[in-house]
């Protein structure tokens, strides 16, 4: 048996694997059908195998497999290995992942038809859905950091795939940087766990994790901190880079950059939540440290509230719905940081479903209007294109979190679970999260208002031609939409009472919120009628109220609010100016850097650098060292003799 | 004192190297031009064999000879099978490249063969004038190497300029020598350790004052910060094969130097060294990873890189430990296989009058070749570092080992200056990946060409995946 | 009767000399040469100082091999002169920068 379910697992990682190589390689050998036969093959497997595999393990009660399926090395003791850790909670990922990624597969197939890259985008989404089953069914911290690393890259190759970059050099260097900020820190929790615990393995360092509990360590002397707290912050930083939570998120919306079916399966359903899948695996780690959840509770609080109001300003369909994006993983984070692991994990699947079925409707829109993103040019389309209307609006109901509706149970889950809690920054968190449910409906239906009704404001010529789209765009919308509305009803019950994700997931007596929520809970249908008399359905509807007001009713009403409101629109609209900090931060400084000693840097560089503001020292520093690299003998010598003389005085005089 | 036949048989390999370049010499007046071939061939058998008798010879215990001026130990013969090794490797991957060229001289591989034979010698050099004349050598086959292209003006200049600055090096390292013999009284190593005892309570300011110049004459040669300027001249202006060569066996001669000098001569004063080599690691590290971002050339690009992996190198030595000093010595080996595969894969995509040493040369390689885009991938992702390539281990060694003594901070450092470097390797693949290439002519190297490329590149990845082995001889290495 | 520390600061300001030399001749490279000489001579001069006042010969030997290395740098050196002159037609420190960065 254990033998048959590794071959299995196996099975699962691989299949997506040799599609993509066969895809990527194959070349002229199997052609265009061949690669989308391949890959989707490959992936269909991994769904099949996936699906039987969650089955398994919650309903027909499979043990729970963790076992190594390759040393690659020991070193005094460290065990570096590829393993597999399936229980409740990496089946989910798994099944979610692979049904995703499949629909991404077939949707790609209309959506790139006309592209040159056909082959080698499916060879790299598939490299991409391999990478993430490695990250989600790691059972040790040096796979899950290689899956981590590998969703990375392959999120940077995809975002390029279109990318016409002018500056060859700088391009993307911003998202380059930020992300490595939150590897940084993802490394030095991995690192701090190897130092203490002498393990990577999950299970070894979950069982230890409990007597280290009131290990303090000074990191600078004299202060001491709680390891744990220490460890999961880390940890967290990595989690916030991967998920987008500010300020490590302004990479997300940029990425909108990629063709729409990587946006839908990269930064919407999957790879970003890779952030929150770590931390709910971490839960018996996380569990330890009350400081830390309480950082993760603010700092999701704090985006779930400030990307959602950044939603309502944008203009670029596909922005809409990536701000919508990182407002919803604050949801996941706040519930997290709430312990309500399991309430994070479902709102992570339920939106997975949704956000994919948006983001794919969103790229039916822009087929069906020839690549023009803009809301402000588009209205009415409900009549042209019935089953993209239809599907969209499911898609924004559930994300509004309507009763009945599957974004509903997880949304009023977590906020329920806010309530709950006791932990410092809750009462902020709940505030956020209330607030969030009422602009929630108000960007998504700004979005599906200006869209789908009201006056037809396209050219003639686009008009002409608008219709709806082909049956393999609309086929993974529609099987999308399905879960959309019914993944709720199935999932509530099981996640509050803990059936779902049984021992996979770690909660301390002290902090089970959701537990609390079970003691009331009666059934879905009694959780729905609760949810129409609660405070988060009068914001829903007050959101689409307003939305509706604002944009079918009276829509010459928001360009005078803009005006009237000209300072804090100008402040949505710059996203709080974190573009443009990190912009002349991190890229501008590190480029600077690399400009001022490149003595042969062209001088428009330098003058962007310096119209930018960025300082006279910049000038003057660059004075100074572009002699150093000056190609004069000289200057190489007396570089070499003032080393010398800088290691005399250091050294040997003091 | 008379020498008997035993002690001439630890230096078995550098006589028979010697006798060989001596005789390939005379050879190669009397061959005709269209038996060069016959030059080659010989070098390259002299190399084996003579790596062949290195390996036989692999001592279990130090062994000195001449007066105690040569030493036969177990880091120095493993360094010399990867100086052989990877001189075999530029030997082989300089042949088309200097044939297209009409460069295809005896000369080339014979100064090559008398580097090797300075190698050799500074590796097993247990007497501060061993040592001195094994670098010298060395030195002086490479000046000549550098211009071997005598019409090329980029060659020329590069050829003046590390001529002047290497001799300014060497007159500052012979000063710093002068010193050490001035305040101890001895040019033996073993003696000059005992003279400085083991916790430096020998230490005056002229003993000080020598340790600074013998580290910053180590330093030139391995190219740290301040006294790296060289580095991205000589890469650039030198023609490939003569880049790839001085880029990496001399590297491995080079750690060679560090350890005899600093770990086997002036092991107490290691608290001294090891700061001055903290400066020079940092400063390495910074300058190496972030000017190597500006670069659009590859070859100055990849001397940018090397200045910042010479940087990495120091941390294992600066860890101070045995197991540190391995990890040095396994790092600065797979330095020197990545290198080799870097450069050899800039030998095979140019041709006569097109270098292809240009980072947009590489653009849009995938189109073209898959299969070279991919072993360049390989490449450039384990120079970053990334698991599961050889790089990564190497960065792994020598940051467990900074660890290991507390420096954790400087550990993050480099870490950081790390993850800069990712950038420009990460910018290659990127070229080659999503670019549409400008010259769009097939890749023409011989089929010998492609099989080694590829060996080496697999090598690395290989290795990746089994690292055990290359890291146990290392280890092994510093055992005795 | 001379001091040791007299020969040491006749060395050490020959060094000096030397390597002021490198920096601020910026005409001829053949300048430059003789500046390297200058250096080694100033070791020369340390190690035979050093060597007499120790009672040791190692030193005197060390600096024979100076001397022959020497000799073997400067013809290297004067060669790549040559060559760099036939290329370029001039031997001006400060021409020599087509190589930067």
């Amino acid at each position: 048996m254990a033998q048959n379910s590794q071959t299995m697992y196996l099975a699962i990682v691989l299949a997506p694997l040799f599609g993509a190589l066969l895809a990527g390689f194959g070349g002229k050998l199997i052609g265009r059908i061949g690669a989308h036969m391949v890959t989707i093959i490959g992936v269909a497997i991994a769904f099949g195998l996936s699906a039987l595999t969650f089955k398994g393990i919650v309903f027909d009660g499979a043990p729970i497999y963790d076992a190594t399926v390759y040393t690659w090395g020991v070193i005094e003791g460290v065990h570096l290995e590829v393993g597999f850790r399936i229980d409740e909670l990496s089946s989910l990922m798994m099944t979610v992942v692979t049904f995703i990624s499949l629909m991404v597969h077939i949707y790609t197939i209309g959506y790139m038809h006309d592209d040159p890259g056909y082959q080698r985008f499916f060879s790299y989404i598939s490299l991409f859905t391999f990478a993430m089953l490695t990250l989600v069914m790691s059972n040790n911290f040096l796979q899950l950091f290689f899956g981590w690393e590998a969703v990375g890259v392959m999120s940077y190759l995809l975002i390029g795939f279109w990318y016409q970059r002018e500056s060859a050099i700088y391009a993307n260097l911003k998202a380059f940087l930020v992300n490595r900020v939150g590897d940084f820190g993802f490394l030095l929790g991995i690192a701090a766990v190897l130092m203490y615990f002498g393990s990577l393995h999950y299970a070894t360092v979950f069982e230890t994790a409990p007597l280290l509990r009131d290990l303090t360590i000074q990191v600078f002397p004299g202060v001491n901190w709680s390891l744990m707290s220490v460890i999961c912050i880390l940890l967290f930083i990595g989690a916030m880079g991967k998920s987008a939570q500010m300020p490590l998120h302004v990479w997300l919306p940029d990425s909108m950059e990629g063709p729409t079916p990587i946006s839908a399966l990269i930064h919407a359903a999957t790879m970003v939540t890779a952030g929150i899948f770590m931390v709910a695996r971490m839960s018996p780690l996380f569990e330890l440290s009350e400081t830390a959840l309480s950082v993760v509770m603010v700092i999701g609080a704090i985006t779930a509230l400030a990307m959602g109001l950044v939603g309502i300003v944008q203009n670029d369909i596909k922005r809409v719905i990536a701000y919508s994006t990182l407002s919803q993983l604050g949801y996941m984070t706040v519930a997290l940081g709430a312990s309500a692991y399991a309430g994070a994990i479902f709102h992570l699947a339920t939106h997975a479903f949704f956000k994919a079925l948006l983001f794919l409707g969103a790229g039916s829109v822009i087929i069906a209007m020839h690549h023009d993103q803009d809301i402000r040019n588009m209205g009415g389309l409900r009549k042209y294109m019935p089953i993209t209307w239809l599907t969209a609006l499911i898609g924004s109901i559930a994300l509004i979190g309507f009763p009945g509706f599957s974004g509903f149970f997880s949304k009023d889950l977590i906020i329920e679970a806010v309530h709950h809690s006791g932990l410092p920054g809750s009462g902020f968190a709940y505030f956020s999260v209330l607030a969030g449910v009422f602009i929630t409906a108000l960007y998504s239906f700004r979005m599906y208002f200006l869209v789908f009704h009201g006056k037809e404001r396209m050219s003639a010529s686009v008009r002409s031609s608008l219709r709806e789209t082909r049956a393999v765009v609309t086929a993974p919308l529609i099987m999308l939409a399905i879960p959309s509305v019914i993944i709720g009803w199935l999932g509530i019950e099981s996640v509050l009472t803990g059936e779902l994700f049984g021992p996979s997931i770690a909660v301390l007596p002290g902090h089970d919120v959701l537990g609390a929520i079970a003691a009331d809970f009666h059934g879905a249908g009694s959780f729905v009628l609760h949810g129409i008399t609660g405070a988060p359905f009068v914001l829903a509807m007050a959101g689409v109220a307003v939305a509706w007001y604002l944009y079918l009713a009276r829509p010459e009403l928001p360009e005078r609010i803009k005006q009237s409101f000209g300072l804090l629109y100008n402040v949505l609209d710059q996203k709080y100016g974190f573009d443009r900090f990190n912009g002349f931060f991190f890229a501008g400084g590190a480029r600077g850097i690399g400009t001022v000693l490149w003595r042969g840097g062209d001088a428009a560089v330098i003058d962007g650098l310096l119209v930018n503001g960025s300082a006279r020292t910049v000038a003057w520093l660059a004075s100074v060292v572009r002699h150093l690299q000056s190609g004069f003998l000289f200057h190489y010598a007396l570089a070499m003799i003032l080393g010398l003389l800088l290691m005399i005085t250091w050294f040997v005089t003091l | 004192m008379s020498l008997m036949l035993n002690d001439f048989l630890p230096a078995a390999p550098e006589i028979f190297l010697l006798s060989m370049a001596c005789l390939i010499l005379i050879v190669d007046v009397y061959v005709p031009e269209r038996y060069r071939l016959v030059t080659y061939q010989l070098s390259q058998a002299t190399l084996v064999v003579t790596a062949i008798l290195v390996m036989f010879l692999y001592p279990t215990e130090s062994v000195l000879t001449f007066s105690d001026s040569f030493v036969l130990d177990r880091m120095g013969s493993v360094l010399k099978v990867f100086v052989l090794l990877m001189t075999y490797f530029a030997f082989f991957y300089s042949k088309e490249y200097l044939r297209a060229r009409n460069l295809f001289k005896g000369e080339f591989y014979l100064l090559g063969l008398f580097a090797v034979l300075g190698m050799m010698v500074l590796i097993s050099g247990h007497s501060l004038l061993t040592l001195y004349l094994g670098l010298e050598l060395l030195s002086l086959a490479l000046y000549a190497l550098v211009a071997l292209h005598r019409d090329s003006t980029a060659a020329t200049e590069a050829a003046m300029k590390y001529f002047i600055l290497a001799a300014l090096a060497s007159g500052i390292l012979l000063y710093g020598i002068s010193l050490l013999y001035g305040a101890t009284a001895t040019l033996d190593i073993s003696e000059l350790h005992s003279a400085i005892g083991s916790e430096g309570e020998g230490r005056n300011i002229v003993l000080m004052l020598g340790l600074v110049f013998v580290v910053v004459g180590i330093a030139f040669k391995l190219g740290a910060v301040p006294f790296h300027m060289w580095v991205p001249d000589l890469y650039q202006g030198a023609p490939t094969p003569v880049t790839l060569f001085i880029g990496t066996a001399p590297k491995l001669a080079g750690f060679a130097m560090l350890m005899r000098f600093l770990v086997d001569g002036m092991g107490g004063l290691r608290g001294d060294w090891g700061d001055m080599l903290v400066l020079l690691a940092i400063l390495s590290l910074a300058v190496g990873n972030v000017v190597a971002i500006a670069q659009t050339n590859l070859k100055r690009m990849l001397g940018y890189s090397t200045i910042a992996h010479m940087g990495y190198m120091f941390l294992g030595l600066i860890a101070g430990t045995a197991a540190g000093y391995a990890a040095s010595m396994f790092y600065i080996i797979v330095y020197a296989l990545m290198a080799m595969g870097s450069f050899g894969m800039i030998i095979l995509l140019s041709r006569a009058g097109f270098e292809s040493d240009r980072l947009d040369d590489f653009r849009g390689l995938n189109e073209r070749s898959p299969w070279y885009a991919f072993l360049m991938l390989i490449l450039m992702l384990s120079m970053a570092g990334l698991p599961p390539f050889l790089g990564f281990w190497a960065k792994w060694s020598v940051l467990r080992e900074l660890v290991a003594v507390d420096m954790v901070w400087l550990a993050v450092v480099s870490v950081v200056f790390s993850l800069i470097g990712l950038f420009y390797y990460i910018r290659i693949v990127r070229l080659m990946y999503f670019e549409k290439p400008t010259d769009h002519s097939a890749v023409a190297a011989p089929g010998d060409m492609r099989v080694m490329i590829s060996t080496n590149a697999l090598a690395i990845l290989a290795l990746g995946l089994y690292p055990g082995a290359l890291m146990a001889v290392c280890i092994s290495a510093f055992a005795i | 009767m001379i001091a040791l520390s007299d020969f040491l600061i006749l060395g050490a300001i020959m060094f000096c000399l030397g390597v002021a030399g490198i920096y601020i001749n910026r005409k001829n490279l053949i300048i430059l040469m003789m500046s390297l000489e200058l250096m080694l001579l100033a070791v020369n001069i340390n190690f035979v100082a050093f060597s007499h006042y120790l009672g040791d010969v190692a030193g005197q030997i060390f600096v024979f091999f100076i001397l022959t290395v020497a000799a073997a740098e400067a013809a290297i050196g004067l060669a790549i002169l040559v060559v760099l002159f036939r290329n370029r037609q001039t031997i001006n420190v400060g021409e020599l920068d087509s190589l930067k960065g």
